[in-house]
């Protein structure tokens, strides 16, 4: 494993990081405009969480060389767990830290048009379909200091292209692997189904051992074009050590869907905002997030959808879970926009609080700009119900056993949507340890 | 043979006395119904049986065949053979009813004595047809968007399930009707056996129709004012509570009322 060293990164830096990497013009331009903002635009301010103090900015290696895998064999059992190898055709990308290391896609999708590739090898293959939507109408570099950074240090990612009329019922895997503990990753995953398409994208990110002081900072596009639909479930599981930054955007178009189902499960400090944009007539948004904080960690999470046009759909719900001395702050918003008219934002916030000192809250926030519309929300923040302990106890249920079912009812509605069995299994597990 | 046996009894909710002294005992085998205008305490009892966080037992005893059951753990005294049917059962979201019950089941048989996935699935069928009970029932969250007669009817799916000692059924039959009430009253009688023994608190004779007990007892004032056999639920039908008040001299039959 071969270690670059060159920090602090300036623009001299990233010049030849990305020459180094083969990448086009308009690339390299993009990288230096965003450093020049990343000096001077502030950190995002996330409601109620202060994080002017967390580390984003520093790290010992910008890049970590890995070797690529001849077999999915050799990746490690925790790893494995969230892949079906029996699966003859695989539609599978691993990473390790910055480095592709396993890239697979059937041989009849590639013949449909289907592009589903690491992001230094899109960036070479297919710069201009890359240019139309990197950073451009998703998530713009100059929102705040960690977006300019993540264009400016870019160092790893997927992007997902599907073509019009395309659809695609298998879901395609994106695994990325955290295994050096004082690793920087700029992760940057694209996602675009043109009209009519549709796709399921799944992604994990999973640290295989314990780190310190490791920043990371992902940006995820999704564009669901006309009529497209586009359901994106992740879950993160990062290791304590780590900082993390994570701002998922959807663009919906005319009649398009988004779904997302995001297992947030970091053991470190997290700021994560998903933001959906209904753009165009009739879309539809729906966003579950589940999340369990523990230990000391301090999470914010902002999940937002915005309704531009007519007859849309939101719908958000967000469930977490705090233990020990973590705070969790759940922002939700719904917004519609003038115009936005026979549009509908729903929204359910819930804390379950399993601690004293734990820390945590619900904040449902509707925007509303005109007046022909529907919303509604629901937040609470408490305690396991112990009438609902009652109940199941009587019927002979110890009480930690009660109070696990409980719980893991309460995580289920993100639990119950990811569509590999694998993931799925290893979510409940996460969730299982984190709660004990 | 299951004996149920409580002395004494008094039970405080928030400070405030509702049960007054009841004695009764429910040996397997019998039926018990236990009647009374609303607000005389009868929930209460059940509650207090089963060990709800809110009704504190202030004097008296409750035991199963010679345990103390007041010194047990909810979950305990479910393990040791009690059930309660609940009036308003709880919702539990994202628990289905089979994993619920089968949670259930093998808490009571224990760490490695568990029930095998297909003799689970046998059992359940068997009794939700017998409920005539739809079998997506299983697979929906545990009582949430029930109906108030699915919830009823799912108690007594549990109580089937479960095959406890000694079963409590509070109000089983309110807000049912009568296609409803046939179906539950089928599963309680379809229990009757030596093992098992069942105290019904109802406020209609109703129920009795279908379910002919042993022992009748009327609840006044957080008391068993008077027992006696099935007449006894006849004679309340046809006659309303006021003869036994006026038997009694009883003006307010209410715990509420009465202080």
């Amino acid at each position: 494993m071969a270690i670059e060293t060159k920090l602090p990164f300036d623009q001299e830096y990233v010049r030849s990081f990305s020459e180094g990497s083969g990448e086009p013009s308009w690339l390299l331009d993009l990288r230096l405009q965003a450093l020049a903002k990343a000096e001077e635009l502030p950190l995002p301010k996330p409601d109620k969480t202060k994080i002017d103090q967390w580390n984003f900015t520093e790290f010992a290696n910008h890049v970590v060389q890995s070797a690529p895998i001849s077999s999915l064999e050799e990746l490690p059992e925790a790893v494995k767990a969230l892949i079906d190898l029996n699966e003859e055709v695989k539609n599978l990308y691993v990473q390790r830290d910055n480095t592709p290391a396993y890239i697979s896609l059937s041989e009849n999708l590639k013949e449909k048009g289907v592009i589903f590739t690491d992001i230094f090898t899109a960036v070479r293959e297919h710069s201009e379909l890359l240019q139309k939507y990197l950073m451009k109408d998703g998530v713009k570099i100059d929102e705040h200091r960690l977006t300019a950074l993540h264009a400016a240090l870019l160092n790893g990612g997927v992007f997902v292209y599907v073509p019009k009329n395309v659809e695609i019922d298998t879901p395609l895997q994106a695994v990325y692997i955290q295994e050096s503990k004082d690793a920087a990753l700029f992760n940057h995953v694209i996602v675009v189904a043109e009209d009519n398409s549709r796709v399921v994208y799944v992604e994990n990110y999973i640290s295989t051992m314990e780190t310190s002081n490791a920043v990371v900072n992902i940006v995820a596009e999704v564009f669901a074009n006309t009529n497209a639909r586009v359901f994106f479930a992740a879950v993160d599981n990062l290791a304590k050590g780590t900082t993390t930054y994570v701002n998922r955007r959807g663009i919906a178009g005319r009649d398009g869907r988004i779904e997302w189902a995001l297992g947030l499960m970091n053991d470190g400090n997290t700021v994560s905002e998903n933001i959906t944009r209904l753009i165009g007539d009739g879309s539809y948004g729906d966003t579950k997030t589940v999340v369990v904080g523990r230990g000391e960690q301090v999470q914010n999470f902002t999940t937002s959808v915005i309704h531009y046009g007519k007859h849309t759909e939101g719908h958000i719900l967000k469930h977490g879970v705090v233990k020990d001395s973590a705070t969790s702050i759940f922002n939700g918003i719904g917004k519609i926009e003038h115009g936005a008219s026979k549009s509908n934002a729903q929204q359910e916030s819930r804390v379950l609080m399993l601690s004293e000192k734990a820390r945590g809250d619900a904040n449902p926030i509707l925007l509303i700009d005109e007046d022909d519309v529907m919303a509604g929300h629901a937040a609470s923040v408490g305690r396991v119900d112990p009438i609902q302990l009652y109940y199941l106890m009587s019927r002979g249920i110890p009480r930690v056993e009660a109070e696990r079912l409980i719980i893991h009812g309460f995580l289920a509605p993100v639990v119950n949507e990811i569509p590999i069995e694998g993931v799925k299994k290893q979510l409940i597990e996460v969730i299982e340890r984190k709660v004990r | 043979m299951a004996v149920l046996t409580i002395k004494d009894l008094h039970v405080s909710v928030e400070g405030k006395e509702i049960l007054k002294g009841v004695n009764l005992e429910v040996k397997g085998g019998e039926i018990h119904a236990i009647m009374g205008p609303n607000g005389t305490g009868k929930s209460t009892l059940s509650s207090a049986i089963m060990g709800h966080p809110k009704y504190e037992v202030t004097k008296g005893s409750i035991t199963l065949d010679g345990q103390d059951v007041l010194e047990m753990e909810v979950d305990e005294r479910a393990r040791a053979g009690l059930f309660l049917a609940m009036q308003y059962p709880s919702e539990i979201s994202g628990v289905t009813n089979a994993d619920f019950l089968r949670a259930a089941i093998n808490a009571r048989l224990g760490e490695g004595n568990e029930i095998s996935l297909m003799k689970f699935i046998r059992k359940l069928d068997e009794k939700m047809e017998f409920l005539e009970m739809n079998s997506d029932m299983a697979h929906r969250y545990l009582n949430e968007g029930f109906s108030g007669g699915e919830k009823k009817r799912n108690e007594i799916l549990q109580l089937m399930m479960l095959e406890p000692k000694i079963a409590i059924l509070d109000e089983i039959d309110s807000g049912l009707d009568i296609d409803a009430l046939k179906i539950v009253s089928k599963g309680v009688n379809e229990m009757r056996s030596s093992d098992f023994g069942c105290l019904i608190i109802t406020h209609y004779q109703r129920l009795l129709n279908y379910i002919t007990p042993d022992y009748v007892h009327v609840m006044m004032q957080g008391r068993i004012v008077k027992s006696g056999g099935p007449e006894l639920a006849q004679r309340l039908e046809a006659e309303g509570y006021d003869w036994i008040k006026k038997e009694l001299g009883i003006e307010e039959e209410t715990v509420e009322q009465e202080a």
